[in-house]
């Protein structure tokens, strides 16, 4: 996916001289194209993301779209102050990229598993914060990145990721996708955990097991209609995410249902339990250390639906 | 016969003004942080006067030269000499620190004239090099300066800056340190000593150049002239005297946080000749 968000936004910046690069010694092997083709919006500031944001924030503040992009927390954390003060409070044009959340470096450890990242960046004013689940999505993600006036937090995923949505898409910030109907339960999802939750879709469906299956590429803001109608007319609701249960997706879900007064009929967040990951393993094999692999997530389903 | 002021003695009375703003403002809101908006004054002062370019009736003039404030408790000297140039009314300035006031304890950017909200250290430098930046790709000829604090220098951010500005020559960029060399806690030589702090800046490729910071002459000269080498961002040392112009405050760490009661505000603007 990384590679698919760095070629959309090249070729959306050969149209638009106001897209700059800021990034912070991270990006082998996939920035160099804009960094060839735009020298002079290209700014490498070392390994330094406080500056990073803060100098995307000087040029965005000049009517400029800056786009800070490293992996993990280290644009996120490193340097959320100035996210905070600087960016989202002067609401300018920074969009931070990741690439990279929840488990995906799987043996890198525990300083490169951003597991907290979507609580963080949907808790300040003005932010809003993007997951695309698969390629169709994170194309449509930048395009609609760039188009958004204000601060947007892009979490990217690092692999080839294969397609969820079967048909063309049609995607605006704020509004979820329906990848399919069903009203046994829903899963909603977001970034590409939703991988997962397709498999368990297609498993669950073998026994006629209807699930409707919705990808929430933005948690911030959150598609409240969507996740009414899901309380309201399904099962029960199981939300989705590669991030600490604490305030991510799950949280989001529940608080938009709670501020509604829509109780769904059965409720269940899977996600990273509130620790730190200090397990050494894969990306797959971490998922799964955590109930977050596609069996596992089966199984949790069913165990809700039965109960 | 007519005296003609000249625009030393200009400066030095805007920045008696400003002091005396200061002192009533903090006094009336009962708020802290007056010694960094002393030691400040002559400094602002000459910007406003003789370096700027802005203007109050458009302040957000696109050709307009940027000035961030970075220490952003001192931000009630910035909203003193931006309402005497008119940016908004003087009596805005008595509310400052007050419920429903116009005018909040840290620089905002809510306030007509000025560029950026600060208040955490650190955060001024790196988007001024931003400004910095975005300027010079447009081939725009505003400059952009920037006023640090000895508290701004501790940050690692600040640092950051400053050795991506050098790598990049940007010099349509100017900081202004107010070295008045007290912090919250102490003096600076004793809390994080940042000396010898010019060679460290010379030998991060910047120009740098040491004035007194209360000789609005040496300040003129010295912002008039960067910047002070091609390709190398520009550095004024403004040496000054935290609380500058109230005698018990002087050089005092107290006053960081301090204001002034009833009877020190009369003494204050009695030692200023402001009545």
């Amino acid at each position: 996916m990384r590679g698919v968000f760095n070629q959309a936004l090249l070729e959306i910046a050969k149209n638009d001289d106001r897209i700059f690069m800021v990034l912070a010694d991270i990006g082998y092997g996939e920035i160099e194209p804009f960094a060839e083709a735009f020298p002079d919006r290209f700014f490498n500031v070392g390994v330094a993301e406080q500056n990073m944001t803060g100098v995307a924030c000087g040029i965005a503040m000049e009517g400029n779209i800056a786009i800070t992009y490293s992996i993990a927390n280290f644009p996120t954390l490193r340097c959320l102050e100035q996210i905070r003060n600087d960016a989202c409070y002067h609401n300018v044009n920074v969009k931070i990229v990741i690439i990279g959340g929840g488990l995906s470096y799987g043996a890198l450890g525990m300083s490169h598993q951003a597991t907290e990242d979507i609580a963080i960046m949907r808790s300040l004013p003005n932010m809003v914060v993007v997951a695309p689940c698969d390629f169709a999505e994170a194309i449509a993600a930048t395009h609609a990145m760039i188009a958004h006036d204000g601060p947007l937090y892009y979490r990217c995923g690092y692999k080839k990721e294969p397609a969820i949505h079967k048909k063309a898409i049609d995607f605006k910030l704020g509004r979820a996708i329906q990848v399919r109907d069903g009203t046994d339960a829903a899963i909603i999802f977001t970034g590409t955990i939703g991988n997962q939750a397709a498999a368990v879709a297609e498993e669950l469906e073998k026994d006629g097991i209807h699930c409707r299956l919705i990808s929430m590429h933005t948690v911030k803001p959150l598609d409240k209609e969507c996740v009414i109608a899901a309380a309201k007319e399904t099962g029960g609701i199981i939300t989705l995410e590669e991030h600490n249960a604490s305030g991510g997706l799950g949280g989001a879900v529940a608080e938009a249902l709670l501020d509604a007064g829509v109780q769904p009929k059965k409720f269940l967040r899977l996600a990273i339990p509130d620790c730190y990951v200090s397990l050494v393993g894969s990306h797959e094999w971490l998922l799964d250390q955590y109930g977050l692999s596609a069996p596992k997530i089966e199984a949790s389903v069913r165990r809700l639906l039965a109960a | 016969m007519q005296v003609t002021e000249t625009w030393v003695e200009q400066c030095s009375r805007l920045a008696t003004t400003i002091r005396s703003h200061c002192l009533r403002m903090t006094h009336h809101g009962k708020s802290g942080h007056v010694g960094s908006m002393l030691s400040m004054a002559e400094i602002l002062a000459v910007l406003y006067e003789r370096i700027l370019r802005v203007d109050p009736a458009r302040p957000k003039w696109p050709e307009r030269d940027r000035l961030i404030l970075s220490k952003g408790h001192g931000g009630g000297a910035l909203y003193a000499v931006l309402a005497e140039h008119g940016f908004f009314p003087r009596e805005w300035l008595m509310t400052y620190y007050c419920d429903e006031g116009k005018l909040m304890g840290h620089i905002s950017h809510h306030v007509p004239g000025v560029e950026f909200s600060t208040g955490s250290l650190g955060h001024g430098l790196p988007v001024a090099v931003g400004m910095a930046i975005a300027a010079r790709y447009r081939s725009q000829k505003h400059k952009i300066y920037c006023i640090v604090s000895d508290g701004d220098i501790n940050e690692g951010s600040t640092w950051e800056a400053i050795f991506f500005a050098a790598q990049h020559h940007l010099d349509n960029l100017t900081v202004i340190l107010d070295y008045n060399k007290v912090q919250a806690l102490g003096f600076t030589k004793d809390v994080l000593d940042l000396e010898p702090l010019t060679e460290k800046l010379t030998s991060s490729h910047w120009s740098v150049r040491e004035v007194d910071g209360h000789k609005v002459l040496e300040l003129e000269k010295a912002l008039s002239s960067a910047p002070f080498e091609p390709g190398k961002p520009s550095w004024v040392t403004a040496h000054t005297i935290k609380g500058k112009g109230v005698s018990f405050m002087e050089n005092t760490v107290a006053c960081h946080y301090g204001s002034v009661n009833d009877e020190q505000l009369a003494q204050a603007l009695n030692e200023l000749g402001v009545h």
